[in-house]
């Protein structure tokens, strides 16, 4: 069957790998166990080990290893970035996922043949932008912004010379990755350096009469009545006073979900479509890496329009669904 | 020594207002360099883009330099023709989306703060590439900041200094959701808040600022403390970003502290007048959250 988009999935756990290849993956994305990736959560990540372990599963049925050395080294320790390109490129991974300057000069000099995709926290979303990328490092892909509405992502593919991937699913930031300083504000703990956005070690819940109020550091990001969802504590999905009034300001809890988008992303010119969630569940892998799988399939094979598995819904963030800023009215 | 800038504008202000704002800068602010230009959203230039040589030329006449800043996030070709635009006039620019540097083939530039430059290896690719002067991110503690200027020491290294802090941008415009509009047509109502509108925690307690599709501290950032420190660590450039407050003293000020006439304790005496009940913050620079205050020696 040729493939209709390249399906590319998270896995936090060695365990997830396996479970993305087996339901359908065609390639799985994840990161070493410590703040070189953005997805630093106790628990999570590869050693050199389990990553060579899981590309040697994956590579065996096909299915291609990408390694995310994404967040931004901080001053005067760079040396676990290097281990981390020098150590992804030993284990035989396919593309190392970047966003810092000082790393894409890195991999560039000392791994030329290593191929580079540009992360969404790098955040290039002209195709001025992806060509500087392109032109100074070589880059093969880039993962666009959440940013940009189908119309752009059509209107930038033809004009930038690389591979695009896309997020279709899971959870949805409204502010520019990687240039977002939220959640450093109120923890000291930075999404950029450390690759954690809202530590849990930084969360809390108490409660205020029949009402649950949650924190981030010492600033209230939420309260919610009885019969509400406790959405977890992250700062653009909080519940903030606007002229008096409390309002999701930012972004209501809601995960992306764009199978409806799929059609019109493809005859954009997206190469591939990028599953969030390396922090989420065995669970979580396997039910939407099989639901996507099966809406591919379907499309390859002529199907219109693309059926949307139920299943979806009960997974995504706060139970809700949105376009975000694929469509325009989001903005 | 030390030089004082004034940064871009991050609000949304009328055309008169800013003219007479710059005019004044011009005639009595201590400050040897003025950024201009619209950073956070292009959908505004048109209102003030006319006044800007005219601007321009009457700060360069009172010998201050002028840099051209460019927008934080470039999306739609109005962005790219506006930086395109820019970066053909031979004027020093100051970039704040690395697109730029795919205009500049060499020429020299400014690195402005909502670049990510947080290591030694991001800031030798921006030199090398031509960057005259590097602004750190606003998350820099004051140690990141001393490892990068010592990486620097042939170049220029600038730290914000004053101001609410720029957090995050974004496409969405939330200045239009707050009033239940949609950013293309958001009836410039960003305009209504002459420091960004302020947002609170539900108990009530001030947190942010938004000013359309970028998202502020609440509390000023009030480097005065921390001036000598910065400055033995080799920060050349102190950047004081324009609020609706009475920047000329505010600048007066600061350039009192860095001269030593006035102790860095009376000085933050002096600006509480002029910025309360507004708080201070300055954790990034300790290490810590950024919206911290730590008062440190002055008190």
């Amino acid at each position: 069957m040729t493939r209709y988009l390249e399906l590319v999935c998270p896995a936090g756990t060695p365990a997830a790998l396996r479970v993305a290849v087996d339901a359908g993956a065609d390639t799985v994305y994840c990161g070493f166990q410590d703040c070189t990736n953005a997805r630093n959560y106790p628990g999570l990540n590869f050693t050199r080990e389990d990553l060579r372990g899981g590309i040697a599963y994956a590579h065996a049925r096909s299915c291609r290893v990408f390694v995310a050395v994404n967040t931004f080294p901080r001053a005067g320790d760079f040396g676990p970035w290097q281990r981390a390109i020098d150590d992804a490129a030993a284990c035989g991974a396919d593309a190392v996922i970047l966003a810092d300057l000082g790393v894409l000069d890195y991999a560039t000099c000392r791994h030329p043949n290593l191929r580079r995709h540009l992360s969404v926290q790098a955040a290039a979303a002209s195709p001025l932008g992806i060509r500087f990328y392109r032109d100074a490092f070589g880059i093969s892909r880039v993962v666009l912004p959440r940013v940009l509405s189908v119309e752009e992502v059509a209107a930038l593919i033809g004009q930038t010379g690389v591979e695009a991937e896309v997020f279709t699913f899971g959870s949805l930031g409204t502010m520019v990755e990687g240039r977002c300083f939220l959640s450093s504000y109120m923890t000291g703990r930075s999404p950029s350096s450390d690759g954690v956005c809202a530590p849990a070690e930084c969360v809390s819940y108490r409660e205020d009469g029949d009402r649950l109020v949650s924190c981030l550091g010492d600033v209230m990001i939420n309260r919610f009545a009885s019969d509400e969802p406790a959405a977890y504590p992250t700062p653009c999905k909080g519940r903030f006073l606007v002229h008096g009034r409390p309002s999701y300001l930012f972004e209501e809890p809601t995960g992306l979900n764009v199978i409806p988008l799929l059609a019109e992303l493809k005859a954009a010119g997206v190469t591939a479509l990028k599953i969030e969630g390396r922090q989420r569940s065995r669970t979580y892998v396997a039910t939407v890496v099989t639901a996507f799988r099966r809406v591919l399939d379907a499309l390859a094979e002529g199907a219109s329009p693309a059926p949307m598995p139920d299943v979806l819904r009960a997974v995504a963030e706060g139970g809700r669904e949105t376009f975000g800023a694929y469509a325009k009215g989001w903005r | 020594m030390s030089c004082l800038t004034l940064g871009p504008l991050q609000f949304h202000w009328p055309a008169p207002r800013r003219r007479d704002f710059y005019a004044r800068i011009a005639d009595e602010a201590p400050v040897e360099c003025v950024y201009l230009g619209e950073v956070v959203c292009s959908k505004r230039l048109p209102w003030f883009e006319k006044d800007l040589p005219k601007i321009a030329e009457r700060l360069r006449r009172a010998g201050k330099q002028v840099v051209f800043s460019t927008p934080a996030l470039i999306i739609t070709d109005r962005e790219v023709a506006m930086i395109r635009a820019l970066c053909e006039t031979g004027d020093l620019i100051e970039i704040n989306d690395l697109a730029c540097l795919q205009l500049l083939n060499g020429q020299a530039f400014v690195s402005g703060p909502l670049v990510n430059v947080f290591n030694e290896g991001t800031l030798d690719v921006l030199l090398r590439l031509g960057a005259i002067r590097v602004n750190t991110p606003m998350e820099l503690s004051i140690d990141a900041i001393a490892t990068l200027a010592a990486q620097n020491q042939a170049g220029e290294i600038e730290v914000f200094a004053f101001g609410r802090q720029p957090l995050a941008i974004s496409q969405r415009c939330y200045h239009a959701r707050a009033h239940d509009l949609h950013k293309d047509n958001c009836q410039f109502v960003c305009g209504q808040d002459a420091d960004g509108l302020a947002i609170a925690q539900l108990d009530g307690r001030p947190l942010l600022a938004i000013n359309g599709t970028q998202t502020l501290s609440h509390g000023h950032v009030a480097l005065l403390d921390e001036l000598a420190d910065l400055q033995a660590a080799g920060v050349t450039h102190f950047r004081l970003s324009p609020h609706a407050l009475d920047m000329v003293e505010i600048a007066t000020l600061y350039r009192a502290v860095l001269d030593g006439t006035c102790d860095a304790e009376e000085g933050l005496t002096r600006l509480r007048e002029h910025t309360a009940p507004v708080p201070f913050v300055n954790g990034y620079l300790h290490g810590r959250a950024g919206v911290d205050w730590q008062p440190g020696r002055a008190g």
